[in-house]
This record gives structure tokens, sequence and C-alpha cells, in this order.
């Protein structure tokens, strides 16, 4: 009798693994993999690819830094190792809880934000939160990160188990969901998403008057919860404002005069871009590949090149190029953005 | 709190979990507090209705109780001074003291029912303007029924009045039939959740299975059909023909599914805690007359208006005299047929209303009525038609044909339900037979209505699901009890429902059919 009874507990518990296991693969077979098309959302699982390697500087922000920084170039012309974790309309706290998840792996000397997401105050779109916290990996840091960005409409539980939010997809799956079942190889290039097309700006409108110009106070305060992180782990924080200013997303002289004020207050270096373009050697005839609302490669070589200068002159970044291992791993990465540019270009 | 959220399933979990933890006399105290919790997550504003109901209830059946104990005590006391008629006289005087309590106890309870679900309405039938939308209590409809049901049976002397409040207050809310039934009696219920039940993991698996496959139901089945439904309903203008007849199918399946599904849930909940209120569903749609229908369909609610309406009308004293007149003045045929009529037609006339504060609700309440006399009228012709051909009467085709006939009648009143404008309803049932766009619909409108092939192919999957465990559970004990006797069967069966829901249930965002039909009602 005790045998039969057993044996019963035996099969119910290997029928619960099998389920708890076939859930576990329909999740990641029905999770959209962002391989094609719409690739930006697979920003956030590339870093967990490179954790390996040492990174001294740490981009965070919107799309206007995985835009308009390229890796490849600060450390082929500087030596400068670093990776971006930005994310389409990556808002200020889910740039706050990528650093505490990065902090998880390694600890940058620098971490460069680019504050045009401040002026976003309240979680805005899912499809965005879906694209940056998904392939968080799971934390504590995964879960705060989840509740600060939730809309209204949105579950908690489907972060957590996003088949209840992906599980209609059954019908619309492709050779990509397949194929990309398991590989986990990076779209960017430490999290610089190339763009190789022109579009020039041809508009010089500015942006429309607003009632209001302050920067919202939660967004800021997560900017002071970023500076004391960084203060706290001895990371030295600084501020960028990318140079790109179309008036669909425009960079108001007033938010720019808070940034100031705050950097000045904190003693932060804030670097706006915006009135050093033509220093860069940008131009948006070229350097654009959507009309002035991000660089291409071209504008973000340049500006790579410009902003390693102040890295290495400023903030006294070391040229790692004599790490053998190092310059390896890097090696390959050029290699790989060189060829992927060339792809696109011919 | 949805019945269909992560949260709900929490809660259920969790009051199953500690109910077995506390002694079995504390037991009830835990379904107690869960009805509360369940209502205060449903809306708190709703709390203050569901108490005066518990309050009016408890103290009415108190007030009547006394009135019977005094009676029987002074019947007791005087047993050798009273004459048989001075004895029937007391018992007339508290019968018509208690039947006073009960009409107030009525006035107040049906009275906030009335006034919460029908003010609106009255008002619209004068005024086109300024009509006043007060809130609705979640479950008002059921548990103002239960209630008032357990008056009346504690004025018939049936049941004996609840001396303890907070028992009186579990009986009203007990949660999971409190969203959408079963209507349950006192007699039924109230013993099953006062006793404290022993841990038994055979009525756990029964409920889960029963849950799971009532989750089934509602999320795969009735919601997917439920977006073809909505598109159908909001362009009735342009889909007319046989879009109207789709739409009479397809809303059979999802009122079947998310009724059928959503008591399956709550009895299943219930049976996990090792109570069974009553059963009300059997099969309705192999129902081959509207009369077999009603005796499967929502069984509960029709032998409440049987039991509580009709029958005490049929047999009260207006309608007796009223029986003796028309007999007398319209002869003996027609004579007996009024009263037993007008008392149909007025038990009808309330379950319209008891579903909904509309016309389209009473229209539908007094077709039903209409079927079923006309029915009755053709019984003779029936039974003639049976003498002549009683093989073909017999046979499974005509068996077939009676249950598919009944099917179409009750789909095409319910379609008034949907649309929810009687002459537009009326206007769409005509185009059936004067607008023949079959063509349109069989070369790709039927993949217009926010389905695609996958999503059809999903619904055919779930209905012959739903078909096969109906045929299957016609035999003496039902498939879910032998299915249950077998624990790893059961974790089996429990696992595939999960997977299924999971991946092809209707839900998220971009869905907002999650509530229950009933609900509402």
């Amino acid at each position: 009798m005790k045998q039969i009874q057993l044996k019963r507990w035996l099969a119910a518990a290997a029928i619960l693994i099998l389920l708890a296991l076939l859930l576990c693969a329909l999740n990641r077979l029905l999770l959209p993999k962002y391989r094609s098309g719409n690739t930006e959302g697979r920003l956030t699982a590339d870093y967990y690819t490179d954790v390996k390697t040492r990174h001294q500087v740490l981009f965070l922000g919107d799309c206007e830094v995985y835009e308009s920084f390229t890796p490849p170039t600060l450390w082929e012309e500087y030596g400068i190792s670093s990776y971006i974790r930005g994310n389409a309309q990556q808002l200020v706290w889910q740039s706050y809880y990528l650093l505490e998840d990065t902090l998880r792996y390694e600890t940058p000397e620098v971490v460069v934000f680019n504050v045009y997401a401040l002026k976003y105050g309240t979680p805005q779109n899912e499809a965005y939160n879906r694209m940056t916290l998904d392939s968080m990996k799971f934390s504590p840091v995964k879960l705060s990160a989840i509740r600060a960005s939730i809309t209204e409409e949105e579950s908690f539980a489907s972060y957590l188990f996003p088949l209840l939010r992906f599980h209609s997809r059954w019908k619309e799956l492709t050779q990509d969901d397949f194929t990309y079942l398991f590989d986990s190889s990076p779209v960017s290039h430490n999290g610089y998403l190339m763009k190789t097309g022109v579009e020039p700006m041809t508009s010089s409108r500015a942006g429309s008057p607003l009632t209001d110009y302050s920067l919202p106070v939660s967004s800021m305060e997560y900017l002071e919860k970023m500076r004391l992180l960084c203060l706290k782990n001895g990371i030295e924080l600084i501020l960028v404002k990318s140079p790109t200013n179309s008036w669909g997303y425009w960079w108001y002289d007033e938010w720019d005069a808070q940034i100031n004020d705050y950097a000045a207050k904190n003693g932060l270096s804030y670097y706006n871009f915006i009135p050093e373009a033509e220093k860069i050697g940008l131009d948006f005839t070229t350097d654009t590949y959507d009309a002035g609302v991000h660089l291409n490669v071209s504008g973000a070589e340049k500006l790579t090149s410009y902003f390693g200068k102040i890295l290495r002159e400023n903030h006294g970044l070391e040229d790692l190029r004599f790490d053998s291992g190092l310059s390896a791993v890097w090696q390959e990465k050029v290699v790989r953005y060189q060829q992927e540019k060339e792809g696109l270009l011919k | 709190m949805r019945f269909t959220s992560l949260a709900f399933l929490a809660f259920a979990a969790l009051t199953v979990l500690l109910y077995y933890l506390f002694p079995k006399a504390k037991r009830w105290w835990v379904l107690l507090v869960a009805d509360y919790v369940f209502y205060f997550f449903a809306g708190k504003e709703f709390l203050p209705f569901i108490l005066f109901t518990t309050l009016v209830t408890y103290s009415f059946a108190r007030w009547m109780q006394a009135l019977t104990d005094r009676e029987s005590r002074y019947l007791e006391e005087h047993r050798d001074s009273l004459s048989k008629e001075e004895r029937k006289a007391v018992r007339s005087k508290y019968k018509t003291h208690r039947r006073w309590v009960l009409v107030s106890g009525a006035i107040l309870g049906f009275g906030m029912l009335a006034i919460l679900k029908y003010t609106g309405f009255i008002v619209s039938i004068f005024r086109s303007s300024g009509i006043p939308n007060l809130i609705l209590p979640l479950g008002i409809s059921f548990y103002t029924f239960q209630s008032m049901g357990y008056l009346i049976d504690v004025s018939r002397g049936k049941v004996a009045a609840e001396r303890n409040f907070f028992k009186t207050a579990l009986f009203v809310s007990f949660f999971p039939q409190l969203v959408q039934g079963p209507i349950s009696r006192f007699a039924d219920l109230e013993p099953q959740l006062i006793e404290g039940h022993p841990f038994d993991s055979f009525n756990l698996r029964a409920g889960l299975l029963r849950a799971a496959y009532g989750y089934f139901k509602k999320m795969v089945v009735a919601d997917t059909a439920m977006i073809a439904v909505q598109t159908l309903a909001a362009r009735s203008d342009e889909l007319t023909g046989g879009y109207v007849v789709l739409l009479i199918l397809l809303y059979s399946v999802v009122i079947y599914g998310d009724f059928t599904g959503g008591i399956d849930i709550a009895l299943g909940i219930a049976e996990m805690l090792g109570i069974h209120p009553a059963e009300n569903f059997n099969r309705p749609f192999s129902s081959r007359s509207v009369k077999e229908y009603w005796n499967r369909w929502h069984i509960t609610m029709g032998s409440w208006f049987t039991d509580y309406v009709f029958y005490p009308l049929s047999v009260s004293i207006p309608m007796q005299k009223l029986s003796k007149w028309s007999r007398a003045h319209l002869g003996q045929a027609l004579g007996k047929r009024i009263p037993v009529y007008l008392a149909t037609i007025f038990t009808w006339f309330l379950t319209g209303l008891w579903h909904g504060a509309g016309w389209n609700f009473i229209v539908w309440g007094l077709l039903n009525c209409l079927l079923l006399l006309v029915s009755q009228e053709l019984k003779p012709l029936w039974s003639l038609w049976q003498t002549k051909f009683p093989k073909l009467c017999a046979s499974t085709p005509w068996h077939l044909w009676q249950a598919t006939r009944t099917f179409l009648l009750m789909g095409l009143i319910r379609s008034l339900d949907v649309y929810r404008n009687v002459p537009k309803t009326f206007r769409l049932w005509g185009t059936i037979f004067s607008t023949f766009n079959w063509g349109e619909i069989f070369s790709g409108g039927w993949l217009r209505l926010g389905l695609g092939i996958a999503d059809y192919a999903v619904l055919a999957g779930g209905i012959l699901i739903i078909f096969l465990v109906s045929q299957l559970g016609k035999a003496e004990t039902p498939l879910r009890e032998r299915t249950a006797k077998k624990p790893v069967l059961t974790v089996f069966l429990l696992g595939a429902f999960v997977c299924v829901i999971l991946i092809f249930g209707t839900y998220g965002i971009g869905y907002n059919a999650g509530d229950f039909i009933y609900r509402t009602f």
C-alpha cells in the first residue's frame, strides 16, 4: 500500500516537474526575440553576454545613448572599454535600476547618464517597458524596476512570467522564434545599435512652448539616487545631453539650466553637446538617419571621438590597450563592428 | 477581485489552506472572514448593502421565529383548554402576523434591490434625461433572492431561524457563489457552511478539476467567442442576415461557457472546502423542449421562481377567486387556464426583470413564457403526432432535431441580451430571412470579426472538448468524480488545463472580456 502511495507521489511530482519545464519552454518560445525588425528589445539581454569583460565606462539612458556613442570606436581610439545600457525610452528609474543591476556584476569607473529622459516623471508605455525589463535577469533589482515602471493597465505578475502577456503570440510565431530559442548572441555592439541610413535634418523648428518647464520631481529624485549610488561605489557620474535636438524631441534651455544647477550643486560634470555640434564636426545633413532625431553611425563615431578625448583628458580614464586579454576581446568586437558597418554601407 | 485574476486564485488558495488549518468548530469563521475580504476587494462601497440585507434577513427571520415559538408555547400551554376552532384561530392569527413580518422584510430586502437596480429604468420610461445612475452592488440579485428565500422558508416553518447573526451573514455572503450564484436554499447550504469539514484529498482533487474546467470554459471558449460577439453587436447595423445567425450561435457558446464556467469555478472552490451547493445546470443544450431547457438551465433560479412566486401566486386567494369566476363565465377549458397562465406570465415577467432593468430583459422573459404556453397548448397535437409516428419520435435524428430546434429558439431570444434594443433585435431577426449574405460570410466575412483562423480552431477544439465531457458526464458517476479518484490522472489533467488556459486563454492587455456576464445581473 505504502509503495503504491509512494509511486503515486513520484508520478505526480514528475508530472509537476514536466509541467514546470514545459511552461518555462513555452515562456521562452513565446517571448518576442527582437532579432529582425525591432532589435531594440534585445539590448538589455545583450549586456549579460559581456559581463565578464571589464568596463571602465557605463553609459545609461534612452535611445540618445545607444545611437550616439559607439564603444568599439572608444576602444579603438582611446583604449577605453565601455558598455551602453540604454533602451528605447528608458526612463530614469530604469536607468537607475539597470545601474544597480550592473553593480551586481562589476563596478565601472565612470557612469555617463544622458539626461533627456528626465523629462518623464511617470511610467509611459508598455511596449518600451517590456523591451527594457523583460530580459533583465531575475533579482530583487528587477522587481524594484518593474514596480517603478509598470503603467496602470499592466500587471506585475506578467513581468515575472511573461507568458501571461505574450501567450497569444502562439498565433504569430515565426522562424526567428525557433532559431533564436536558445541563441543569446548579441545584436548590438556593447549596447550600440548600428544605423547607417541617412535622412537629412531639414527643419530648424524649435520645440513648442510648455506651460511648466520644471523637470518632474520623481525623475530628479531618481537622478539623486543614481548620484548617491555612484558615490557609494566610488564611481564618477557624468551627465550628458546628446547633440540631437529636433523639434519633436526638443531639449529646452530651462531644462538645461536645471541640470546645470544640479551638476554644479553636486560637483558633477555636465556636457551638453547640442551647442558643441559644430566643434564635434557633426553635419545634420549626413550624420542622422531620421531627420535629426538620432545620429547614424557616422555621427555617433564623431561624437564618440570627441567625448573619448574628454574622458581621457578630463576624467583620467586609462588606455587599456596594453592589456592583451582585454585587447583580444575588443579586437573581435571591433572586427564584428567593422564588418557590420561595411555590410550595411554597401 | 475578479474570478479570473491571479489575486483571486491566491485568495482562494489561501482560504482553502486556512480553512483546514483552523479547528473544525472555527472553520466557518474562516469562511465568513474570507467572504468579507472578497467583498471588500470587489468594492468596499458595496459593503453597506450586503450588511443591510444581512441585518434585515437576520432580524426578520428571528422575529418570525419568535412568533412561531410564541404560538407553539401558547398552544402547548393551552392544549387542554382550547377547542379545535380556537386553536385554528390562534394559528391563523400568528400566521397573519408572520405574513406581515415577512412582507415588511421582503419590502426592505427587495426594496433595496428595486431602488438600486430599477430606479434608472423606471425613470427612463418617463423621461430621456436626468436618469439616475445608481451603483449596483456585486451579486445583489443573487444574495437578495437567496436571503428572501430563507425568510419565506422561515415564515412557512420549513426551517428554523438562525440564532447567530454571523452565521446568517455567512449564509448571505458565501463568496464562491456571491458573484453569479447558484441561489442556494438555507436548509441545504447553511448546515454545510457551519459544519467544519475534515480535509478530504478527494474533495480537493474533484474541486480543483471542476474549477480548472470552469476556467477553461470561461477563458478559452467563452471569452474567445465573445470577441466576435462584441464585433457583431458593435457593427449590428451592417452585420445583418447571416451574421445575426452567427451571433446567435456564438453568443450561445459565450453564455454557456461564461455562466456554466463561472458556476464550475464557484462549485469547485466550494467542493475543495467540503461544501456542495446546489447544481445549477444539467446539460441544458441537449434539451428537447423549452420546458426541459428551463429544468436544466439556471436550475436554482428557476426553482426559486417556481417555489416562491409561481406556486404561491397560483394558489393565492385572488387566483382561486379568479379561477372560480373564469370557469363559471368562460367555460371549464379556458377558465382553468386563465389563472395558471396569468401566474406564468407574471413569473416570467419577474424572471426577465431579475436579469436586468431593461425592456430587452422583460421581452426576453415574456417570449420564454410565450414559447412555454404555446408548447403547452400544442401538447394535444404533439400527442397525436407521437401516436401516428411512434418510431420516428423515438429515433435519434428526431431527438437531434428537437434539441437543435430548442437550441436555436433559445439562442434567438437570447440575442435580445446582446443587442439590448427590442425593436432593433426584431428588425435584425427579420434580416435573417431577407438578407442572404452567406456568400459574403463564407468568403471571408467570418474572419473580419476579430477572430482569425487559429482562434476559430481553438474555439472549435474547446467546444468539442465541452461536448465530449458533457457526453461522458451522462454516466451515473460523473466523469469528474471518476477522474478525481485517480490522483496521478488528476494532476496530469490539471497540468494540461493550466497549459491550455495559459496559452489559449483570452486575457491580459487588449482583452476586456474578463467579467462574467451574470455578474451584472
